[in-house]
């Protein structure tokens, strides 16, 4: 033990000498969670829309009137031939063709019955899907409101209507999903990359050798390391609860002491992790490529920006073998629904699995002698 | 020979897939000796110098420092010894006298014994003023005669120096081989490589290494009536022409 205090004695003086790492410390969730979730909107607010009416009739200017008002389409442009439309997609300045053909008003009216076409740049997969399904609400929206369909019903039929609440997140805003995210990186930015980087650089430095030839202890070697880092990741988690509270009024539902020790277990796994990098790199510039290919597999597949739910079952497969899907989940749960330790305890034995195996696995293959 | 021997080192070999970096050395270094181990680059001088530490395994032969096994007892050997690398490995962004303390600490020193050390240190070394700045911050010669000085800061047995006197100024050499001599004379066994021929004359005896195999194991004067020759440099040569590894 007294050894392990000369140790951390050490590494919290080069931490506190390190001046790029502590103002990354306090700028990287502040910038982070103020900065990303407001430009990561995933929202389609305004799609580009260009019209083509060949009808020019009451019915066509109610219709491209309706659309232009409701809000979810900017109308760029009123094209006279659809080649002329489709030019405004290939340079990028309409989102959806629409258009009406001739003779519009006069087979709604007649036969009951009109087609219209439309086209969407399917380059942004969810700005023209959410896009698609919005014009095809304002159409349905214009459809019932005919006179001519009003006038049809003479006797009123049975209609279910649908209403419908969001829960945990009441105008399904973007940020409740995106912050918790944030914060999470942030936990994994620390616990993987810094400790491994520390680690490394005392190989790239030759100044582990000097270590490895003291009688210091694996495990006082290893504490050593991971305790501060362990430290200063909590304290940027509660930096980044402040800032989900003061920005965004994001105050955790559930218990605070449930989700500090949820972060607690994900740190000593994450460093776990970050200690497993350093023990197979030799330089920094090898641990920060692998750490940065696990990153990208963290961010992508541990259901930080997509569902997990809606992957193929393979990569959920994958995505399970992740420590960062387990802990996201138990942040949103705990944050936004106020879930309580019953909700998330198969989370919990998850994290603390892989605390041990990946700790484990790290001090096995740290050797002092090679 | 009634002399206590602190390293005893018999065919011991270093293999890395098919290539011996060490290839069955065989020597005794006796307690209190200043044991010059010389070679060019490439012979397997610091391969050699790392099994004796404990921080590589042998891959074959026998070998004890201090009394303890180099395959089993690794971290007893490090307990009873120092090391000073060929890379300079103090920290940095430490001051001189947070390295002592740090390097003491992990040593098992206790913190009164640390600060009682330390001072005398700073003061033969003459760095009083110098004692609050970063490591880094210091010249070579400095940082060399600090290492040295961490080195045998916990009054190991045997200190282990891998070539100490790489880029220094001829008078800092001299400075750093009067600090090898004074810890001589309190009894610690001093291992050291270097390339300086003049610096083997210090040497009580010296090996010579050539393509990982120990050529030649005497003091250096009889190594210069042996060979017939005036000078280190000419004993060198003659073993050193025949090596085939080359030089990096």
């Amino acid at each position: 033990m007294k050894v392990l205090g000369f140790i951390l004695q050490k590494e919290f003086r080069q931490i506190s000498r390190d001046k790029t790492i502590l103002i990354m410390m306090f700028l990287m969730p502040t910038i982070q969670l103020i900065v990303l979730p407001i430009a990561m909107n995933f929202d389609i607010k305004s799609v580009n829309i260009s019209i083509i009416d060949h009808d020019n009739s009451t019915y066509s200017q109610k219709l491209i009137s309706k659309v232009g008002s409701s809000g979810f389409f900017n109308i760029t442009s009123m094209e006279t031939s659809y080649p002329n439309a489709l030019e405004n997609i290939e340079q990028d300045k309409a989102d959806i063709v629409m258009e009406i053909p001739s003779g519009f008003e006069r087979n709604l009216v007649r036969e009951g019955m009109q087609k219209i076409g439309i086209s969407v740049d399917a380059i942004n997969g969810a700005k023209a899907s959410i896009g698609g399904s919005y014009l095809a609400a304002v159409l349905k929206d214009f459809n019932t409101n005919l006179e001519i369909n009003n006038d049809n019903i003479k006797t009123p039929q049975g209609l279910i209507d649908v209403t419908y609440r969001n829960w945990y997140n009441v105008r399904a805003e973007y940020k409740y999903n995106i912050v918790p995210a944030i914060l999470v990186i942030l936990l994994t930015m620390i616990g993987g990359f810094l400790a491994a980087l520390n680690i490394v650089k005392e190989k790239e430095m030759g100044t582990i050798e000097q270590i490895n030839v003291t009688p210091i202890k694996k495990w006082e070697f290893i504490l050593g390391k991971l305790i501060p880092f362990w430290i200063i990741g909590m304290i940027v988690f509660t930096i980044g609860l402040f800032v989900c509270w003061i920005v965004y009024g994001i105050i955790s539902q559930g218990s605070i002491p449930l989700l500090y020790t949820f972060a607690s277990v994900y740190l000593v796994a994450l460093l776990g992790f970050g200690l497993l990098i350093s023990t197979y790199c030799d330089s920094q510039v090898q641990a920060m490529f692998v750490a940065f290919f696990f990153m990208m597999i963290f961010m992508l597949m541990g259901g930080l920006f997509t569902s997990v739910e809606s992957m193929p079952s393979w990569a959920r497969g994958i995505s399970n073998m992740l420590p960062v899907t387990h802990f996201i989940k138990v942040v949103r749960m705990i944050m936004l629904k106020g879930s309580n330790f019953s909700d998330v305890r198969t989370e919990f034995l998850y994290l603390i699995a892989f605390g041990i195996f990946l700790n484990s696995w790290a001090i096995w293959n740290y050797r002092k002698t090679t | 020979m009634d002399e206590e021997k602190v390293i005893t080192c018999k065919s011991l070999s270093k293999k890395f897939g098919d290539f011996y970096a060490v290839n069955e050395i065989t020597f005794d270094v006796n307690k209190g000796e200043i044991f010059g181990f010389l070679g060019a680059n490439g012979a397997g001088k610091t391969t050699a110098m790392r099994m004796l530490c404990g921080l590589s395994f042998p891959s074959s032969g026998e070998a004890t420092v201090a009394g303890f096994d180099v395959y089993k007892q690794q971290e007893f050997i490090k307990k009873n010894i120092g090391y000073m690398s060929q890379k300079f490995s103090l920290y940095e962004n430490l001051s001189i006298l947070e390295n002592i303390e740090f390097f003491g600490g992990v040593y098992g020193l206790d913190r009164k014994e640390i600060k009682e050390r330390s001072g005398l240190l700073i003061q033969t070394l003459g760095l009083e003023k110098e004692a609050k700045k970063m490591v880094g911050e210091l010249p070579l010669g400095w940082k060399q005669k600090l290492a040295f000085s961490v080195a045998i800061f916990h009054r190991p047995k045997i200190v282990f120096l891998d070539e100490p006197t790489g880029g220094v100024d001829p008078v800092t050499r001299r400075q750093f081989w009067d600090m090898i001599y004074e810890a001589a004379a309190t009894g610690i066994t001093i291992f050291v490589t270097t390339h300086y021929m003049d610096e083997a004359e210090y040497c009580n005896r010296i090996s010579i290494m050539v393509d990982g195999k120990v050529e030649a194991l005497d003091s250096p004067s009889n190594l210069k009536s042996k060979f017939s020759v005036h000078s280190m440099d000419d004993v060198f040569y003659q073993l050193a022409r025949g090596a085939s590894r080359s030089a990096d």
